[in-house]
Order: C-alpha cells, then sequence, then structure tokens
C-alpha cells in the first residue's frame, strides 16, 4: 500500500517543530521583540494561499466571491509582509555595540 | 510554467531561509543577514506561485494592486510607529495573520476546485477538517489579537473583564467547536461552516477579555503562537511546504516565548490564561494597609548619591515605556559615565508589556546592547553595586517573591535591587503594582523614593549631575 502524502507532510510539520523549538531557543533574550515581528512577517507567507484563491476567477469576471475573500486577503497578508519585515530592519538597525574609542 | 515537483522544491528553499531568519536572531550582529534571508524566502515563494498558477490575465494585476495597497499600508506603518508601540503593532499584525487564514480558508471552501480540494459540497475530508481547523484557530488569533490590541492601546481597560460561569462558558464552547468540526466534515454543510467561524470569533474575545494588561507578554506570545498554527492549518490545506514550515516554526516560537514570560512570572500557563490576576488581592491589601514610614527624596537627593558611586545598575520597566523617558535616561547615563561612574542595565524578562520590550526601548535610545543584561547574568552584581535607579519597574523589584510564601508573587524571579548599597527608586506615588500588592523595597533604609513622572525625573537628575 502506498503512503498518503499526508504523512509526508505530517513528517515535514513534526519535524519543523523541533527545529523551530532548538532555533527559538537560541534567539537571545534581547532579540525578543524582532523574534515577534519577524515571525509575524515570515507566516504572512499565507499570501501563497491568498493569490490562488485571488486568481480563481475565470476570464469573463476575475471577481466572484471565492476570490473577492483571496484578494482580500492578499492586501491583509502583504500588510504584514512589508510592515512586518520593515519594522524588524528598523529595529535590527538600532542594535549597536559599544564604540570601542570611548 | 513550472512543474508542481520544481515548485515544491522551491517552497521547501523559502522555508529553509525562513528557519534561516529566525538562526540569525541568536545574535545582533547576524540579525540583519537573518532579516534579508527571510525576505529572499518571501520573495522566493511569491514568485513560484505566479509562475505555478500561470495565470497572468487580469486577475494577475488586481493580485498586484491588492500587494501594492497592502504594502504600502504596511511600510508607512513599519516607518511610522514609534518604539513605544510595539506590543500594540504586533497584536495588530497577529490579528492581520489570522484574518487572512480565515478568508484563504473561506475561499477555499467556496471554491475548492482552484485548489485542488474536490467540489463544492463534496470537499475532500482531510482537506475540510485541516480547513476548517486552520479557520477556526485564525478567527480565534483575529478576535484575540484584536481584544489584545485594544487593551494595549488603552482603548479597552487593561483591568481583567471577568463575569460569572465564565470559564463554563468558555469550555462549552471550545466543546462545541469541536462537535461543530466534526458535523462540517460529515455534512459538508456552509451553514455550519459560518457558524464554526462565528463561534470561534466569539471564543477569541472571550479567552482575552479576563486577561490583565500586565500579563500580556504571555497573551502576545500565545497569539503568536496561534497565527503559527493557523498558517499551518491552511499550509496542509493547500499542501504548501513554506507555508508548513513556517507555521511550526512560528508556532513553536510562540510557544517557546509564551512558557519564557510565564516562567519570568512563576505562574502557570493556565494560572494566567484563566486570568483575573490582581483583581482579588488589591481589595485585601487595602484593608489592612499600614502606614509605613519612606524616606523620600528630589532630584538634587539623586545626582548627589549617583555622583558618589562608582557603579550604578539601571532597572527599567512598563513606567519607563510609559513617560518615553528612555533617551532623557541615556542621557543620564551619558553624563554619569563622563563621571567615570560604571552603568549597566538589568533585564527582567517580563519588563514591559512584550518579550524584549524593554531591549527595543533601550536600543531606540542608542543604549549599546553590550550594556544591558538579562536577569541571570547581572543579578549577583546588586550586591558589588553602589546605586541601583528603578525606572518604571515595581514588582519585578518585590523583595516580598523570596521572603513571603503568602504572597501571590512567591517565587517569582525577581531582581536582586535591595542588595545594592542605595536604591533610587522613581515612580508616581505609593500605589502598588500591578500584582496589586506593596512593595517592601519602598520601606527599606536604603531606599530613596522619587516621586515624579520618570522622564521630568531623569532629566531633572542630568542638570544636577
Amino acid at each position: 500500500m502506498e503512503i498518503d502524502p499526508l504523512i509526508f507532510r505530517l513528517s515535514i510539520f513534526i519535524l519543523s517543530i523541533f527545529v523551530g523549538y532548538y532555533v527559538v531557543w537560541s534567539v537571545t533574550p534581547s532579540l525578543h521583540t524582532p523574534l515577534m515581528s519577524v515571525t509575524n512577517a515570515i507566516s504572512s507567507v499565507i499570501i501563497v494561499g491568498a493569490i490562488i484563491a485571488g486568481l480563481s476567477g475565470n476570464s469573463e469576471s476575475v471577481f466572484n466571491t471565492s476570490s473577492i475573500f483571496g484578494f482580500l486577503a492578499i492586501a491583509l497578508a502583504a500588510v504584514n509582509i512589508f510592515g512586518g519585515f520593515l519594522v524588524t530592519q528598523r529595529m535590527l538597525s538600532m542594535y549597536k555595540k559599544k564604540k570601542k574609542d570611548k | 510554467m513550472i512543474s508542481a515537483n520544481l515548485s515544491a522544491i522551491f517552497y521547501l528553499v523559502s522555508g529553509v531561509l525562513f528557519i534561516l531568519a529566525l538562526r540569525g536572531l541568536s545574535s545582533p550582529e547576524t540579525s540583519r543577514q537573518g532579516n534579508l534571508f527571510g525576505i529572499l524566502g518571501m520573495i522566493i515563494a511569491i514568485t513560484v506561485t505566479f509562475l505555478s498558477t500561470d495565470n497572468f490575465s487580469t486577475g494577475f494585476v488586481f493580485v498586484l494592486i491588492f500587494i501594492l495597497v497592502g504594502g504600502s499600508i504596511g511600510a508607512f506603518i513599519a516607518y511610522r510607529i514609534p518604539m513605544t508601540a510595539m506590543p500594540e503593532l504586533v497584536a495588530g499584525f497577529h490579528s492581520l495573520v489570522g484574518l487572512s487564514a480565515v478568508f484563504v480558508a473561506i475561499s477555499a471552501f467556496l471554491n475548492p476546485e482552484a485548489f485542488n480540494l474536490g467540489v463544492p459540497g463534496n470537499i475532500k475530508l482531510g482537506s475540510l477538517i485541516e480547513m476548517s481547523i486552520g479557520a477556526a484557530v485564525g478567527a480565534v488569533t483575529f478576535s484575540g489579537s484584536v481584544i489584545a490590541f485594544l487593551k494595549l492601546q488603552g482603548i479597552m481597560s487593561g483591568s481583567p473583564i471577568t463575569f460569572k460561569g465564565q470559564h463554563l462558558l468558555n469550555a462549552i464552547i471550545l466543546v462545541s467547536i469541536v462537535v461543530l468540526i466534526y458535523l462540517l466534515c460529515s455534512s459538508q454543510s456552509s451553514n455550519l461552516f459560518w457558524i464554526l467561524l462565528v463561534v470561534s470569533f466569539l471564543i477569541g474575545f472571550l479567552l482575552i477579555i479576563p486577561i490583565g494588561g500586565a500579563d500580556m507578554p504571555v497573551v502576545i506570545s500565545m497569539l503568536n503562537s496561534y497565527s503559527g498554527w493557523a498558517a499551518a492549518g491552511i499550509g496542509f490545506t493547500l499542501e504548501n511546504t513554506a507555508l508548513i514550515i513556517t507555521g511550526a516554526l512560528v508556532g513553536s516560537s510562540g510557544a517557546i516565548l509564551s512558557y519564557i514570560m510565564c516562567k519570568g512570572m512563576n505562574r502557570s500557563f493556565f494560572n494566567v490564561i484563566l486570568g483575573g490576576f490582581g483583581a482579588t488581592e488589591e481589595t485585601a491589601s487595602n484593608s489592612n494597609k499600614e502606614q509605613r514610614p519612606v524616606k523620600s527624596g528630589n532630584a538634587d537627593d539623586a545626582a548627589f548619591l549617583m555622583k558618589n558611586a562608582s557603579s550604578v545598575i539601571i532597572v527599567p520597566g512598563y513606567g519607563m515605556a510609559v513617560a518615553q523617558a528612555q533617551h532623557a535616561l541615556r542621557e543620564m547615563v551619558d553624563t554619569l559615565k563622563k563621571n567615570d561612574i560604571k552603568v549597566s542595565y538589568a533585564i527582567h524578562p517580563v519588563a514591559g508589556r512584550m518579550p524584549g520590550h524593554m531591549n527595543v526601548l533601550l536600543a531606540e535610545a542608542n543604549v549599546p546592547y553590550d550594556e544591558v543584561f538579562e536577569l541571570e547574568e547581572i543579578n549577583n552584581d546588586f550586591a558589588n553595586a553602589d546605586v541601583a535607579f528603578v525606572i518604571g519597574a515595581n514588582d519585578v523589584t518585590n523583595p516580598v517573591a523570596k521572603t513571603d510564601p503568602q504572597s501571590p508573587i512567591y517565587g517569582m524571579p525577581v531582581l536582586d535591587v535591595e542588595k545594592c548599597k542605595s536604591v533610587l527608586f522613581v515612580k508616581r506615588s505609593l500605589s502598588p503594582g500591578y500584582a496589586g500588592i506593596d512593595n517592601d523595597l519602598f520601606y527599606k533604609e536604603n531606599t530613596l523614593m522619587l516621586f515624579a513622572d520618570a522622564k521630568k525625573m531623569t532629566e531633572d537628575i542630568t542638570k544636577n549631575l
């Protein structure tokens, strides 16, 4: 009997939880706020689902109930992607070391 | 245009890049590079989606328009937001992740053909389960984050809202969500799908209202975790590796942060989630309040003490963020350093309203991060320091946590501020902190209370130095 592809996805999922566990414990506590904003940005990769949904309309009508929800999701996820990465970049650029010449 | 296998590999690449993005945060030097990995991963994922749908018609133009509109709003917010408002921003962003998960699930439910999940009314069982879990968790994330946002923003009172039978009601709703998902999967009824969404929105709202303002670090981390699980649920529906990996990463990241925050308060996760903390103790402590003498001083006294010190440890808390005193504080420290006084900062894990809140504010005020220390790193240094300068922190310095087993905060790790030769405590009044208990530190021999606004006091001290 063939293995259901779901099992492979489940394996990826479980292993990623463990990867996440070890990677996040190694994050220095002083960067916990940027960690939250960057996880926010990357979880907006949900935009890939939104794009598929948005493009689900046919050539005569781009907008149907399903694709409208897709377009809304695209806009929301895009706010997060741009906002999340940029605010993280802005925060990280503020973390500076003591100047040696002082 | 590109095969399903090739796009699956690219999604895997972007998942790996996201792991590297988090890995970069292990030190500030590598963090900026990590963020670039994250951006690269996102660009790959979006590009591959466009190529694999191979639909560059009118719909594609609209997709770009919506990305641009959302993106400009996001960029505008990212550049304009003050660092003190970071907890609100993160809560707001979580709500958007939750809502977009809900929208994608709705879209997939209405038009499963577009996602290869079957036809309306006959969606593949596995996909339907994944979809409804993703939608339910997304809805909880959305409404919970909105409440957290309103509380942090001060639009809604930060005090816990409790009522009789609250836990019972929540339990009933949680059970009904499970039942609804079961019924939905067996009947494929769209009415049940909408009911499930409404009930999930409701429970997100009910779960967060009983949790008080100072427990927000746990709540934000928890919602961070939920947004990850919602994304993973949708990832399973769409059979998308990038989304599954990311969801798992974000989910475990949020869970670890909630754990760290709970440990910082010596409270169990359930104790925080069930809420209502601080509401009962407050009345008790008010009734048997004894008048104990406190020593209070002015900026001049404080400046005198610090001028004669050789080392000073600063203990910032949420009050510093409220008063926006971080820049004034940095100026004071600069003056101290000119007088050859050694200055370091001590950060309690739950200081502020979200994990790492104080670190970001100090970084914003140009405080070098190697002068800022975590509780375990610096707690032994208090005994050798001359002055501890407590600005906007309270409960995290309360020695009662070590001495009084009756106290609600007993066992919570605290900064050993009282071991310093002298303690300067900037506070507006003697009122108890969030836990509703008196701070013993106020009445110690070596404590000098500075009753004033944190920013104004810091500025005045600098003038007197």
